[in-house]
Order: structure tokens, then sequence, then C-alpha cells
């Protein structure tokens, strides 16, 4: 295992950790939001350092294509947290 | 040969991002702020782009290097003016 | 490059990622969290560079830190004195009770637990051999699967199922994102600066797109950094004040967010009726197969990326939207709306118009 596997790795628990923490203990939704993603970048470290092989050979594609489709399908949740967001506040505007 | 002059691009490049960045954190006004930003941050680009193209030594990369530069120069010019219009506008609005 | 030279850039790009992450999760004022977040996604994809993989590189500057930034960005701007953004609030309230600092303690030395075990499992998956995982079944059935690239093959060939269902989430967010509102107000005509820069970088930003489509095939590229290229031009046409970004209205834009699940699900029934496997491309067919749902994701992508970005349902120009019900926050970003954008509005069905007459007149 090279150095960069143990780098990238454990960069993305301690991330993960960060964004977790985040996530579950701010008050504010757009905090949480960011933790959230923030907590999926972590993943994805982990992800991809796991595929890395050294610096002449083929990385492993199948974790890439993973990663690709957890981008996309995180920037869709958030759009929607974020449009749910501003429908609750105007809402809660009208009360 | 090559990799001195391109080193000393490079390094000269460096030194003026580290310039820029040191005039985010030093001066007192945004809009001085956007002036270290724009300019000293886009001459660094050019630059490094400079010395990265002379490395390769390959005329088609260096090419797209000069590219990414001119399309950074036109996104960081209308972004600046679009922060110091809003900036302004909010000045004169309160 | 020499390996302690690696080392060095390895060891700069985590310490950056890691402060990059606390300081945008420490913050308590909303904007600043949302730019530092973009900083660390843009070092992201640098490091995604760094480890080889330039695909994911590709989509995270394109998605991870443009789009998602994007948004969040047009989320603090809307409300700029709700419970959205950094009201004082702190995290920490010392002079609170005992019980909430020792929640906060608890949650913290959970999710360095969490951390340990990420890590425990990290460890095991290094252990294995690299000759066990897919990679190995990846390369020997490459050549058969249409294309070279082989993260595309991956995506488009092996896994076209989880492709089909990730394009099926992004169309129930969109769905979504229709059901609970109108779009935001839009902004104002971009002046000689901005206009000048847009007028040249939409038709670049396509014409990108339209390669990175193209290259998918045999290069880093594909249909998801081309929508999200595409999704940019967008963006980018929608701050400068054009009012439809180039979507089509009405019916034609439901076709075109329906296009991505909808072609991927045409083409594996009509394999299945053929006699072949649910999206099992015969090895001659496979190469043009893939080019063509790459094509109809791609519109898809890019169409619902802007419209999230929208905010809701894209409204029709004549409606004037002040008329209706506003939320506080409307009346604080209210900015004069113009009607002609760079190219023409297009002129709303009858039917939309009187859905949302009809919506303003119920609050």
């Amino acid at each position: 295992m090279l150095t960069a596997h143990w780098l990238y790795g454990i960069t993305g628990c301690l991330v993960v950790a960060l964004g977790l923490r985040t996530a579950l203990l701010h008050a504010l939704l757009l905090h949480r939001l960011i933790g959230i993603n923030v907590m999926g970048a972590g993943v994805f470290l982990m992800l991809i350092a796991v595929a890395y092989r050294g610096p002449g050979v083929a990385p492993d594609p199948v974790p890439h294509a993973l990663v690709l489709t957890g981008i996309v399908v995180a920037v869709s949740a958030t759009a929607l947290a974020l449009a749910l967001a501003r429908r609750l506040t105007a809402e809660q505007d009208d009360e | 040969m090559i990799e001195v002059m391109s080193s000393l691009l490079i390094v000269s490049g460096l030194g003026f991002y580290l310039a820029g960045s040191i005039g985010l954190l030093r001066l007192p006004d945004l809009y001085s702020r956007l002036h270290a930003l724009t300019k000293a941050d886009n001459l660094g680009l050019g630059l490094l782009t400079a010395g990265l193209g002379l490395y390769t030594q390959d005329l088609l990369i260096a090419l797209k290097l000069v590219l990414i530069w001119l399309a950074v120069l036109a996104a960081s010019a209308a972004s600046a003016h679009l922060i110091a219009q809003h900036a302004r506008r909010r000045e004169t609005q309160s | 490059m020499t390996t302690s030279a690696m080392l060095i850039l390895d060891i700069l790009m985590v310490l950056s990622l890691l402060s990059l992450a606390a300081a945008a999760l420490a913050t308590s004022d909303a904007r600043r969290s949302v730019i530092l977040f973009m900083a660390f996604g843009l070092v992201l994809a640098l490091a995604w560079a760094r480890l080889q993989a330039p695909d994911v590189a590709l989509a995270e500057a394109a998605i991870g830190a443009g789009l998602s930034g994007a948004l969040l960005l047009a989320a603090v701007g809307d409300q700029p004195r709700r419970a959205l953004t950094g009201d004082t609030k702190p995290v920490h309230h010392h002079d609170h009770s005992n019980l909430k600092l020792m929640l906060e303690w608890t949650v913290t030395l959970l999710c360095i637990a969490v951390a340990g075990a990420l890590a425990w499992a990290l460890a095991q998956a290094f252990e294995r051999a690299p000759q066990a995982t897919l990679a190995q079944a990846v390369s020997e059935n490459l050549a058969t699967s249409g294309v070279s690239n082989p993260v595309t093959a991956v995506l488009l060939n092996f896994r076209a199922y989880d492709t089909l269902l990730e394009l099926a989430v992004l169309l129930t967010a969109v769905l979504g994102i229709f059901a609970l509102g109108p779009a935001r107000p839009g902004y104002r005509t971009a002046g000689p600066v901005f206009g000048g820069l847009v007028r040249w970088l939409v038709p670049v930003l396509i014409l990108a797109a339209a390669y990175l489509l193209w290259v998918g095939a045999h290069a880093p590229g594909g249909a998801f950094q081309a929508g999200a290229t595409l999704a940019a031009a967008g963006v980018v046409l929608r701050l400068a004040g054009q009012r439809t970004v180039g979507l089509p209205q009405g019916p034609t834009l439901h076709l075109v967010i329906a296009a991505g699940v909808g072609t991927f699900l045409l083409v594996g029934l009509s394999l299945l009726v053929l006699g072949r496997p649910f999206l099992g491309y015969p090895p001659a067919w496979a190469g043009g197969l893939i080019l063509l749902i790459e094509t109809a994701a791609m519109l898809a992508i890019a169409a619902t990326l802007v419209l999230a970005f929208l905010g809701g349902r894209p409204q029709p120009p004549r409606v004037n939207v002040t008329g209706g019900k506003p939320p506080a926050a409307l009346i604080s970003t209210l900015r004069p709306r113009s009607r002609e954008g760079l190219s023409g509005a297009d002129v709303p069905g009858a039917e939309s118009h009187k859905h949302f007459s009809e919506e303003n007149r119920q609050c």
C-alpha cells in the first residue's frame, strides 16, 4: 500500500467525521446541508483512495463510476433540500 | 536549460500569487482587494502557464494553456466588475 | 516527479482539504461557509486529478464545486435575514445547560468513533489483492463494450442499471422542485461587461459540452460532465437576466427532462423484445447505443440542473409575480425584471398562465 492510499483515505475518514458533526449539531439548515455534502466528499475520497493503484498503473474504474454517480445524486438531493427549505420558510412567514 | 527557464517563470508567477494573497489579506478596502486579486493573480497565472507551456515543449498543450489563461482573464475581469458594481450599489443605497 | 516531491504535494493537499472543510463548517456566516465549500470542492477536484481520476475531477469541478456552490449561493441570497442563513445563533452555548454541552461532546465522540470505524474498514479494503477486484473483469471485457474509456464502459454498459436509476433520482428531484413552488424571481439584465462575456461564453460552453460528450468514449469525459457544462451555460444566462435560459416551454420541457430515463428504458426494453437481456447491448451496436443514451442523458441532466438553480417551476414571462403571494423574501430580492434577454422570450401557453393566476388567488 502506498503512502497516497493512507494519506487520502484517512483524510476521507476525518472529513466524514467533520461533516457528520456539523450535520448533527448545527442549528441552521444551510450549514447542515453543507455538512452532508462534506460527508459525501469524504466518502468519495475514501473510494478514490481505494481505487488508486500507483503512479504508472491504471486505476480501478468501478469506484470512479460509483463516485461519479454519487456526485450527481448529491447535487440533486441538495437541490431538492434547498427547494424544500425555501418552501418551508415561505410557509412559516405566512403564519 | 529549458527546465531552468521554466522554473524561473513558474517561481516568478508564484511570487505574483503571493503578492496577490498578501494584498487580499492586508489591503483595507474591497476595491483595492479586487485590484490585488485580479491583476496580481492573473499575471501570476500568465507566468505560470508560460513556464508550463515551455516545460512541455508541445505546441498544442502550450496553446491550450494559453487559452485557459485567456478564459480566466475574461472571467475574473467580469466577476471583479460585478462584485465592485454590487458593492457600489449597496453603498449608494444605504 | 520524484516521490518526495509528490509526498510534499500530497501533504499540502491533504492539509488544505482538512482546513477548508473545517473552516467551511465552523463559520457561522452562511455566505462565507458556501464560498469555503466551493474552494474545498475545487481543491478536491485537484486531488482527484492527482489520484488519476480525471473523469471524476471534471465532474467534481463542474458539479460539485460549481453547480452545488451556485445552488447554495442562490439559497443564501434568497433570504438574507432568515433562519437559513447566519443569524447570530452560535453553535456553542456555554452559558446554557450542561446537558447541551454533554450532548455536543457525545456527538463529537460519536463522530470520532465513526472515523475510527471507517479507517478500520479502509485498512481491510487495502489488504485485498488488486486481482480480487472488479477491475480485472472490466479490463477483460472492455473490447466488447463499445467504448475504450473504462469509466464510461462501467457507467453505461457494465453497470448501466445504476446509471438508469441515477437518472431516475434526478427526475425525482426535478419533480419535487416543480411541486414545491415557482422559480425565484429573475435577475436584472446584464450590463455591457457581463453581457459581453456571456455573449461569447455560452456558445463556447455549448461547444465544450458537445466535445465532452463525444470524447467520453475514448478519453475522460462523458454525459455527466457535458450535462454540467450545458447547465453552467444555462446558469450564466440566467444570471445575465435572460428569463427562459434556453429551456423549452411547456410539454417540450417535460419531454426533455424525461428523455434521460425514457431513452434508457426504451433502449433496454427494445433489447428485451429483440431477445437480449435488459440493457445487454449487442457488441456491434454498443458504441452507437451508448452515444444515443448519453446524448439524451446530457440534455436531461442539463435541464434538471438549470431548473434546480431556478428553484422551482419556470414562470411564463407575462405574469406579474408581485401581484400574488409574496413571501417576505421576495420583497427583499425584487429587481426590475426585463422581458428581453439575449434572445426573445417564448409565448407561454394559456393553461400555464391560468394555473399560475389560480395559484396566486388561493393565497
